[in-house]
């Protein structure tokens, strides 16, 4: 039996903490279901389906499946094809997913921190997966709080 | 005397295909996962957490598995059950939390990795270091 999981599967990442912090806002509420709410119509917003959530833990994730097609991809398969000869697969669709996950901060529960994470699945035209990666853009998480700033009328601080 | 040679090597040949076939895993070997020692991988996959507070467990679990990048497709707190993917390295898991006695909470996780289930130790003591950090409570070794 094939046996490739690698050693650090599993294991934490310096970079984690990083990351964290570039997905986590905190915010001045006790009030944990306004958050999830807040969150789950945010998403309604930019197109996602909710697929699970769990208020008592506060968990939300939701997905949507959009088009992967970049224009230079496309280029770099046509120019390939009429000088080479060599057919590439290129990108065409891909599952995007957003899970929310919000905790309370300290015994008395005052503070929510809310962390967001995305991650996508990138189809090409015969079907395979050609990408599944983690959305580490900081932008993306930036405008997110945003939104979801505004949304509930508090401030987004960083933890 | 011809044919009895011919007899003989079709007879062979056949046997050797059943031996071949034999020893591939059957589809009821494969959904039991026969081919582990489930004591000894509920062990590697088992600690146990001196606290009985489920909700703040199974939050901690939840942070941890974040940390990690995975997304959660699953969570129910009544049935202390959690699913989780990490896509970008094809991992799978699911983490169980019930009751150990009435002073400890169990902490179980099972993960798959593409289509294979993970049998090593070393991502599962990963896994533990990552979470006791999150709980501020060092996991227990469970026999």
């Amino acid at each position: 039996m094939a046996k490739n999981v690698p050693e650090e599967a599993l294991a934490l990442k310096p970079e984690s903490l990083q990351q964290r912090q570039v997905q986590t806002r905190r915010f001045e509420t006790a009030d944990e279901a306004r958050i999830l709410a807040a969150c789950a119509s945010l998403l309604q917003d930019i197109g996602f389906s909710i697929d699970e959530t769990e208020i008592k833990l506060g968990v939300l994730t939701a997905s949507k499946d959009r088009s992967a097609q970049d224009g230079k991809q496309i280029a770099a398969a046509v120019v390939l094809m009429v000088f080479l000869g060599v057919q590439i697969p290129i990108d065409t669709s891909q599952t995007m997913t957003a899970c929310v996950v919000t905790r309370p901060i300290g015994e008395d529960r005052k503070y929510y921190a809310v962390r967001v994470t995305f991650q996508r699945v990138v189809y090409d035209d015969r079907g395979l997966i050609s990408k599944r990666e983690p959305l580490t853009d900081p932008r993306m998480y930036q405008g997110f709080f945003e939104k979801l700033s505004k949304a509930l009328f508090l401030e987004a601080h960083e933890i | 005397m011809r044919s009895d040679q011919d007899k003989w090597q079709k007879l062979m040949l056949a046997l050797f295909m059943v031996l071949l076939v034999a020893g591939c895993a059957t589809t009821h070997d494969r959904l039991l996962d026969m081919d582990t020692s489930q004591v000894q991988l509920r062990s590697i996959q088992t600690r146990a957490f001196d606290t009985t507070d489920k909700e703040k467990t199974m939050r901690a679990v939840i942070a941890t598995l974040q940390d990690l990048d995975f997304i959660i497709d699953r969570a129910d707190l009544t049935l202390g059950v959690l699913s989780a993917t990490k896509a970008s390295s094809m991992l799978r898991v699911t983490v169980t939390v019930r009751p150990r006695g009435d002073k400890q909470l169990m902490v179980r996780i099972n993960a798959q990795h593409g289509l294979n289930p993970v049998t090593e130790p070393k991502p599962y003591q990963n896994f533990f270091a990552a979470l006791e950090r999150a709980m501020f409570l060092e996991a227990h070794q469970v026999d």
